[in-house]
């Protein structure tokens, strides 16, 4: 088979330029995607890639610790013990029935940009997060305001009968709908931070790639590259810029939590602040290390029944099945970080607040109720699904609890239930569909009070998720939100904890989270262990540099 | 490769003869044989010993005993559970060895067949079967599994299967997988199959045959799939480690096998976590990965052997 | 002539591919914007699914996807809301092919003269310690390398960076972790072509010429058996290209392989969309490079 002169001739020069394609090909490749940046002076790894630096879109911690430091609100967290104090607002007078707060702006407020900030921007930013079409997740963090509920949903159309306004350029009016406890705290919130109008206008969905991008916070938005880092410069403009101890901090997204522990035995990066990157099977070895810190926060590992499905819709059942869990065992054995195990859901330390006891671990009466219900040693009982997600960075903390559950159950109550793990995307909609029997949850505290915990299960609420519902907890929730009395309201929701964990039980809490992060004490300061696992960045520093 | 003429022996009897003499194949062989065995007889130990031998050593029964490392009661030490690590690397086998045979064996016959027929044919039927790979190759695998996986077992649970036997849908989950993955796997090789094709069908044996007034199957199968055994094997070789691979990738993303059943692809990503500068426990990473990786090149080897006894160029 | 008409097909192979995309990615369960946090209320996420037109009916979201295509609009990321799909393509592409194309020319490099040597000495020493350690490449699986080689190189020898894309020194550990799976496949594919080259018979034809062994095998042994490997390496540089959720994942390097996977697990419509069309446009393009060079190694094939 010859081929032709022509065709040889074709393909010496085809050859040629395949050849001198692929050398171009190389060259570039080689100079491209290294770029010499200078040194940050603190390294930060803060878990997966924030999903956004809008402050109106966010929903998980991580990505409001790096928010946090570049929009500020009217008040902001303490970095030791996350209690609010005051941020872009000076000072606050509340109306003696505590509907009314007038916030009194600093007056020597500016954008990085150097451009006066106004009370005028809050108004805006708040609107903002409440409007359709900004579609916030966390909206409801507003809902305290009047009508910012109807304004959110669509039922009124006029942002001017939200109850915030700004009467001079120093002072922004906030009227609540009954009197909130935890108002202040929640101003500190991301969602209620204050974002450059302008900016937004102009840009739209593209405002953070904006350069320079305004900011009211401590630092600036020097760089951001999706699995590759954020860089924050400090803000010049910042009111508080005297106190702002780093120049440059670097926000490292890492999934893996042996590539983050790796990357800080190399000193590649200073502190590691989520419970998710410590490599779990090294738990209980790295806590006996000086630079591992553990703390409690707020939040609670637990599983909800979905009681609209037979045979949970059995009080009797759901609490045989709480008390045939051996919660030592699961932390001992699983997780093994010193987590306290809990029979009820709001953690201890919350801001005055002592929870009731809920349903214990004891597998004979656990037996005797499911006797009750009709099913003695488990005969006749159905198989059952318990529902969880593949953990981000491939955890396998939920699969061995849920292996754990499954061994308990069969021995203690002889009932068989199978293991069922499913996509993450999936499982959210399982769970809020109600396409479930047993699923795994977690909630974290987003401020330090009862209500961000026991008012997700008032009746129809968007995360309660598991069908149940009664008349007398909702009234309890709602006459507590209403009560300006600390004792009163603690009682009021005492009561109503206990409907929940003791009496219904439509959930049952496993154990409270242990916050841990890692840094050397001796290298850096700033990092106080607090309640909400909240670390400002504004206050870290670098105290001895790295020989 | 030529040899003494030896009389009296059939075709299949000289293929033997070589394969015999190949040590590494029939080591290997010989291997295959015993994993196969004890992964039939084990269940059965289990069963009929009874007692605490069974119940230490049954693969779901957790027990106190965790990280254990290998001891006289634990052969191959526990996982974080306390489990037997022997007993479920016996019982995964049945899980990655099926994945291994169901999917190569899926993607065997659909590649060699559409390899063939396209390369064979060629012209305008040639151009749309491999458009068709084409666009199936152009999807990223992932998105294909992902949505096989969700979807069929989204049919599954509105059939009555989970309502009417819950360990028949467990099956029928991991059976889809099989499949899923199977359906993934053939591209290559058709592209590898008709490739060979392409360039052995002018060869002078094959015109030879056509001349003679033999009809396109049989060209096919007589002259063109015995030639393209070799790269066949080999081919099939890298296909079984990827499959079974992609298997634990899955169970990563919560789509694998669901747990507390195991395969040496979940036991292995499991026993990743313990290379850390820390503390290792070795037997959690070394014997799942030390069992798969002898089995795959058992399997390698044996296949090898195989094609050089009784494949047709060499005799 | 036949070349220019495969590239004119690629336009409406590449409308086929994006429909057979869409209508996968809807037909899975799960929705982009479910999430852990339920909204306070349920407007909120209608809200926000007609923000993204998630609210239509399929077809008429497929309609203006191509719509917006035709513009050179490739849409926003549903799960990171900020970026554009073109935008995080862009970020993260050169970073997958620079380690995509060090890994492939590892692989060229270790995989080509490994499957050489082996098909050249079979059943020698030489064979059976070249094999195994190819089959071994082939078998351990990138998530035990990699980590295996940081233990090694980085943790304990202190000589290479653990992790991060931020030098040339940076780049070595995920080139091999990546490489050395496909050196081992590239290898096991040129020894099984060089095998059957030396079977043939043009090949024996020449040697009965008596042309000199050594120059035998490479002249035109050579030639042949790389057919296979050269099949291989269309598909295995789109892969390489389009880099590797794993590698990728370890090294903490900011590529595009992690999207392939993340974007279909986050059902981020948009992005896997974008990262389907450029996988197609990349495989399209390689697969044409491959039969082309199949034309030049191997003359006995022709396309008509």
């Amino acid at each position: 088979m010859l081929i032709s002169k022509r065709a040889r001739q074709f393909i010496c020069q085809a050859r040629f330029l395949f050849l001198s394609c692929g050398a171009l090909l190389l060259c570039h490749l080689f100079s491209g995607c290294i770029r010499p940046e200078p040194p940050a002076d603190i390294t930060i790894i803060n878990n997966i890639e924030p999903e956004s630096l809008d402050p109106a879109i966010i929903v998980a911690q991580a990505d409001m610790r790096v928010v946090e430091g570049l929009f500020d609100g009217l008040t902001r967290l303490d970095p030791k013990d996350a209690s609010a104090i005051p941020g872009l607002a000076e000072r606050w007078d509340i109306s003696s029935d505590g509907t009314i707060y007038t916030f009194h702006l600093r007056t020597n407020l500016m954008w990085s940009t150097g451009e006066p900030l106004t009370s005028a921007d809050v108004v805006y930013s708040w609107i903002r997060a409440l409007d359709p079409k900004t579609a916030a997740r966390y909206a409801g963090q507003l809902y305290y305001l009047k009508n910012a509920e109807e304004f959110n949903t669509g039922k009124i159309t006029n942002a001017a009968l939200v109850g915030v306004s700004a009467p001079d350029p120093f002072t922004v009016r906030a009227e609540l709908k009954s009197p909130t406890a935890f108002f202040l705290d929640l101003c500190a919130f991301a969602t209620l931070a204050v974002v450059p109008r302008q900016t937004i206008e102009k840009y739209g969905d593209h405002w953070l790639s904006a350069r320079p991008l305004p900011v009211s916070g401590a630092y600036e938005l020097a760089a951001w590259r999706l699995n590759d880092k954020v860089r924050l410069k400090k803000n010049p403009y910042y009111w508080d810029a005297t106190n702002t101890q780093s120049e440059i901090i670097d926000l490292l997204p890492v999934s893996s939590p042996n590539t983050a522990l790796n990357l800080y035995e190399r000193g590649e990066a200073d502190i590691v602040w989520d419970k998710e990157l410590i490599p779990s099977e090294l738990v209980d070895v790295l806590l006996q290390r000086p630079d591992f810190h553990s703390f409690t926060y707020l939040g609670t590992y637990f599983f909800r029944f979905n009681v609209t499905r037979k045979p949970f819709d059995d009080p009797r059942v759901r609490k045989a099945l709480a008390m045939a869990v051996d919660k030592q065992r699961i932390v001992k054995k699983i997780t093994r970080a010193g987590e306290t195990t809990t029979t009820h859901l709001v953690p201890g330390g919350t801001q005055n607040y002592t929870s009731p006891e809920g349903v214990g671990y004891d597998p004979e009466t656990a037996r005797k109720l499911l006797a009750e219900a009709g099913y003695p040693d488990g005969k006749g009982f159905p198989r059952f699904e318990y529902l969880f997600n593949a953990a981000s960075g491939g955890g396998k903390i939920h699969e061995n609890i849920a292996i754990e559950l499954q061994q308990m159950w069969r021995d203690e109550l002889g009932i068989t239930m199978v293991v069922r793990q499913v996509e993450t995307q999936v499982f959210w909609g399982m769970q809020s569909r109600l396409d479930y029997s047993l699923s795994k949850s977690s909630w974290i505290g987003d401020y330090n009070d009862a209500n961000t915990f026991l008012g997700m299960f008032v009746t129809g609420e968007g995360n309660n998720e598991t069908g149940w519902g009664k008349p007398e907890y909702d009234s309890l929730i709602r006459a507590a939100n209403v009560e300006t009395d600390l004792k009163r309201r603690e009682k009021l929701f005492q009561q109503a904890e206990t409907i929940l964990v003791h009496d219904e039980v439509p959930i049952v809490p496993l154990y409270f989270y242990v916050g841990i992060n890692y840094f050397d004490t001796n290298r850096i300061s700033g990092i106080w262990a607090n309640l909400l696992d909240h670390h400002p960045l504004r206050s870290i520093k670098k105290t001895k540099v790295t020989p | 490769m030529s040899e003494p003429a030896q009389q009296h022996l059939s075709p299949n009897q000289h293929a033997w003869r070589r394969f015999k003499k190949n040590r590494p194949a029939v080591l290997s062989a010989w291997f295959l044989v015993l994993l196969l065995l004890a992964i039939a007889v084990w269940p059965l130990v289990l069963k009929f010993s009874g007692g605490a031998f069974a119940q230490t050593h049954n693969p779901d029964q957790l027990s106190d005993a965790q990280f254990m490392p290998p001891g006289a009661q634990h052969w191959l030490g526990t996982d974080v559970h306390g489990r037997d690590l022997f007993s479920r690397i016996l019982f995964g086998a049945q899980i990655s060895l099926l994945v291994g045979v169901v999917g190569t064996v899926v993607s065997l016959v659909i590649g060699v067949l559409w390899g063939a027929i396209a390369g064979y044919v060629g012209g305008r039927t040639d151009s749309f079967l491999m458009r068709i790979v084409d666009v199936l190759y152009s999807l990223p695998s992932i998105i294909f599994v992902i949505v096989l996986l969700t979807t069929l077992g989204d049919l599954l649970k509105q059939s009555h299967f989970i309502e009417n036997s819950p360990a028949l849908a467990g099956r029928l989950r991991v059976m889809l997988l099989f499949i899923g993955l199977g359906a993934v796997s053939w591209l290559t090789m058709a592209r590898i199959v008709r490739g060979q094709v392409l360039s052995l069908r002018t060869r002078a044996f094959v015109e030879a045959s056509r001349t003679l007034g033999a009809g396109a199957p049989r060209i096919l199968f007589r002259h063109i799939i015995p030639n393209i055994f070799g790269i066949v094997i080999t081919y099939l070789a890298l296909t079984m480690p990827a499959i079974i691979l992609y298997e634990s990738f899955l169970s990563y993303l919560g789509l694998g096998v669901q747990p507390p059943m195991a395969s040496w692809g979940t036991l292995i990503a499991e026993g990743v976590s313990q290379i850390n500068p820390i503390r290792i426990y070795w037997w959690l990473i070394v014997f799942p990965g030390g069992v798969l990786v002898t089995t795959l090149l058992a399997l390698n080897f044996l296949g090898d052997g195989l094609r050089d006894a009784w494949d047709v160029k060499a005799k | 002539m036949y070349f220019i008409r495969r590239i004119l097909f690629a336009i409406p192979l590449l409308f086929a591919i994006s429909l057979l995309a869409f209508v996968l990615m809807h037909l899975a369960p799960g929705s982009p914007f479910d999430s852990e946090r339920k909204p306070a209320s349920p407007e909120i996420e209608r809200n926000l699914k007609a923000k993204y037109h998630y609210d239509e009916p399929v077809w008429k979201q497929y309609m203006r996807y191509l719509n917006d295509l035709a513009h050179g609009d490739f849409g926003v990321s549903l799960k990171y809301r900020n970026h554009t799909v073109t935008d995080i393509i862009a970020q993260g592409l050169p970073v997958s092919m620079t380690l995509g194309g060090l890994a492939f020319c590892f692989a060229m490099v270790f995989g080509l003269p490994a499957g050489f040597l082996t098909a050249a000495r079979r059943g020698g020493w030489e064979d059976y310690a070249g094999s195994l350690l190819t089959l071994l490449t082939v078998c351990i699986p990138s998530f035990v390398i990699a980590p295996a080689l940081v233990l090694i190189f980085a943790i304990k020898c202190h000589l290479l960076p653990v992790a991060l894309w931020n030098s040339p020194w940076s780049m070595i550990l995920p080139t091999v972790a990546l490489g050395l799976y496909f050196a081992g496949k590239i290898s096991r594919l040129m020894r099984e072509g060089m095998l059957g080259a030396m079977q043939s018979e043009f090949i024996t034809a020449a040697r009965s010429k008596g042309l000199a062994e050594n120059s035998l095998l490479l002249k035109h042994a050579v030639r042949i058996a790389i057919l296979p490997v050269v099949t291989f390496s269309g598909p295995m540089m789109a892969d390489l290209l389009t880099g590797s959720f794993i590698v990728e994942n370890i090294f903490q390097i900011p590529g595009i392989g992690v999207f392939f996977v993340n974007s279909m697990s986050n059902r981020d419509h948009t992005m896997t969309m974008g990262l389907a069309l450029l996988y197609a446009i990349l495989v399209i393009g390689l697969n044409l490079l491959v039969d082309f060079a199949y034309t030049m190694l191997d003359p006995r094939v022709k396309y008509e």
